[in-house]
């Protein structure tokens, strides 16, 4: 396989009244990858740039074996192969969602056309909203529609600008299913913004990691999640992403067993089946540290790990990365008890796990 | 003075405003989109001209109408030199200076409209594929409908209503510029009350009217809309 005919490469550097935009990034076209950063970070902006709906004064831009910009070409929105899902839905408030869905479908050459409106209708669950007027949607099946109409394009990369944001929680749960329906069933390879770490969680593949306009870290979710001197691991939800197995039920007890590479993991009884793959979130703060394993303890998870890294995160609190048997983890501790345990890279702990949250 | 006179002003009255309201909408629409989404820093003294006659005594706009397309002003040597003559007191002079007249009862509305239209949705309409000729067909001029359909009864009913440019330019020719307003002030100079009542029942109705179903149309919009 060639390499290139498989990434989306864009070079932008451009000044913008409140900050400045400074990327070169490589990206895969597969999956789901999120832009993930604070507000104001450029991820928007850079979503914004890649389909030409902003122009950097300095830009390149090569989709697979397409170029999209450089010095002398820019191609204009229109004629990009892209789906576009805005964070405030913008469907025509003239139309019904049949005719917002037909709008795009119609203006792509028939022999372009990879899926049927009746396929995106069945994959985002609006059948029943055909003949609405945007106006008269809630706020989560504005969104579907959006998505459905941006899909019915039938495009070669999607990209989704914070699709949940404006959405409460209520109304993410509703969507994020057909967000990971589409990740599981389609093809297309889909560009995420996102400033929710648990969306970013859930659905990204590889992850690119946007601060006052500049890439910080790009990689595998797992793998940036678990890194202490990102910024991801100073927050409050920080925590580690782990693949795992489902390996067992306890009936009696009402749990599910997941096996990982560093061992197993109880929680609470789940409807997945017996060797269905999961991701499981460890926020940070729902790990502590002993250096015996611990008897007469409620937590049920406790497992062996060695100190890989120790960052301060703020006044008195660290971040410590963790490795349990390949997988890395990590645990937020007090200076304190840095000191009191004599925690430094290399010793070997056992970290005690009290929270366990099933992704999918 | 006969009710065929009166007759044959409300037909040249009716061609008058539907030539000049035709015509303002195709220049108007270009110059509304034009003041909505430019940041030159042309835009104010062009609305400002735009808006002129809303001010102006019609009078001022006849009589530089007057010299300029009289046969020194800049504008008759150039019919002149076209070979079609100069345009005061004829039917063509009139709808160019009542295009004048008109032009900000059909540019604001319409720019209003335009500049109401989230560009976000022109934004959504490209990522769909649409280029800007399709965009502006499909997603602003419908969006735009209301501030359209305020503009044409507006431009039409506002150009019936015209008299000082009228006389300032077009003087009083049967059939040829002797519109309703016109004529009314005959009848009353002649002593003609009754022919004069008629007419002007005639055009108080019909602005009446016009104005009632506008406003009911607008307050059924901002009904839906809100």
């Amino acid at each position: 396989m060639n390499g290139s005919a498989n990434a989306l490469s864009a070079r932008f550097r451009h000044r913008y009244p409140a900050f400045s935009l400074d990327v070169d990034v490589r990206l895969p076209m597969r999956g789901v990858t999120a832009l993930f950063g604070p507000s104001g970070s450029g991820k928007t902006t850079l979503l914004r740039l890649i389909a030409g709906l902003e122009k950097a004064a300095d830009g390149q831009l090569t989709v697979g074996d397409a170029v999209w910009q450089d010095a002398g070409t820019f191609m204009p929105p229109h004629e990009r192969p892209l789906g576009y899902v805005f964070q405030d839905a913008r469907l025509f408030p003239h139309l019904d969602v049949r005719r917002n869905l037909e709008y795009g479908l119609q203006r792509i050459p028939a022999a372009a056309r990879q899926v049927s409106l009746d396929e995106v209708v069945e994959l985002l669950g609006i059948g029943p909203l055909m003949q609405r007027k945007p106006e008269r949607l809630s706020g989560g099946e504005r969104q579907r529609v959006a998505i459905a109409r941006a899909l019915a394009v039938s495009p070669r990369l999607l990209l989704l600008d914070e699709p949940l944001a404006a959405l409460d929680q209520a109304r993410k749960q509703e969507v994020l299913p057909y967000l990971e329906r589409l990740h599981d069933s389609l093809e297309i390879p889909v560009l995420y913004v996102s400033h929710a770490i648990e969306e970013v969680a859930r659905l990204a593949d590889h992850l690119l990691l946007l601060e006052a306009g500049q890439v910080v870290a790009a990689g595998a979710p797992a793998e940036l999640m678990a890194r202490v001197d990102l910024p991801l691991a100073q927050g409050n939800e920080a925590g580690a992403l782990i693949e795992a197995t489902v390996s067992g039920h306890d009936e009696a007890y009402q749990l599910t067993e997941v096996t990982f590479s560093g061992g197993r993991l109880s929680l609470a009884r789940q409807a997945a089946a017996i060797g269905q793959r999961v991701r499981v979130r460890v926020l940070a703060r729902d790990v502590s540290l002993t250096l015996a394993p611990q008897t007469g303890t409620s937590i049920i998870n406790i497992l062996p790990a060695r100190v890989v890294s120790i960052a301060t995160t703020s006044p008195g609190q660290s971040v410590i990365g963790l490795d349990l048997g390949g997988t890395a983890v990590l645990a937020r501790v007090t200076h304190k008890s840095v000191a009191a345990l004599g925690l430094k890279p290399g010793l070997d702990v056992h970290a005690q796990i009290k929270g366990v949250a099933i992704l999918k | 003075m006969s009710d065929a006179a009166n007759l044959t002003a409300i037909l040249l009255t009716v061609k008058l405003a539907t030539v000049v309201t035709i015509l303002l909408l195709l220049i108007g629409t270009p110059i509304a989109w034009w003041l909505a989404h430019t940041r030159s820093w042309l835009k104010p003294p062009i609305e400002a001209i735009v808006a002129l006659p809303i001010v102006l005594p019609p009078s001022v706009l006849g009589f530089y109408l007057l010299v300029a397309m009289g046969p020194n002003g800049p504008v008759g040597q150039f019919t002149q030199s076209l070979g079609l003559g100069t345009l005061p007191f004829t039917f063509t002079g009139l709808v160019v200076a009542s295009l004048f007249y008109s032009l900000p009862f059909v540019v604001q509305p319409i720019q209003n409209a335009f500049a109401a239209i989230n560009p976000g949705l022109l934004e959504a309409a490209a990522t769909l594929r649409a280029r800007p000729w399709d965009r502006f067909f499909t997603v602003a001029l419908p969006l735009a409908r209301p501030g359209f359909i305020t503009a044409t009864v507006l431009g039409f009913a506002h150009t019936v209503g015209e008299f000082g440019v009228v006389l300032m330019v077009g003087g009083n020719i049967p059939g040829q510029t002797r519109v309703v307003s016109v004529q009314i002030y005959d009848h009353v100079e002649a002593m003609e009350y009754g022919l004069a009542h008629e007419l002007a029942l005639i055009l108080m109705g019909f602005s009446f009217v016009t104005l009632l179903v506008l406003y009911a149309f607008n307050r059924r919009v901002v009904a839906f809309g809100s």
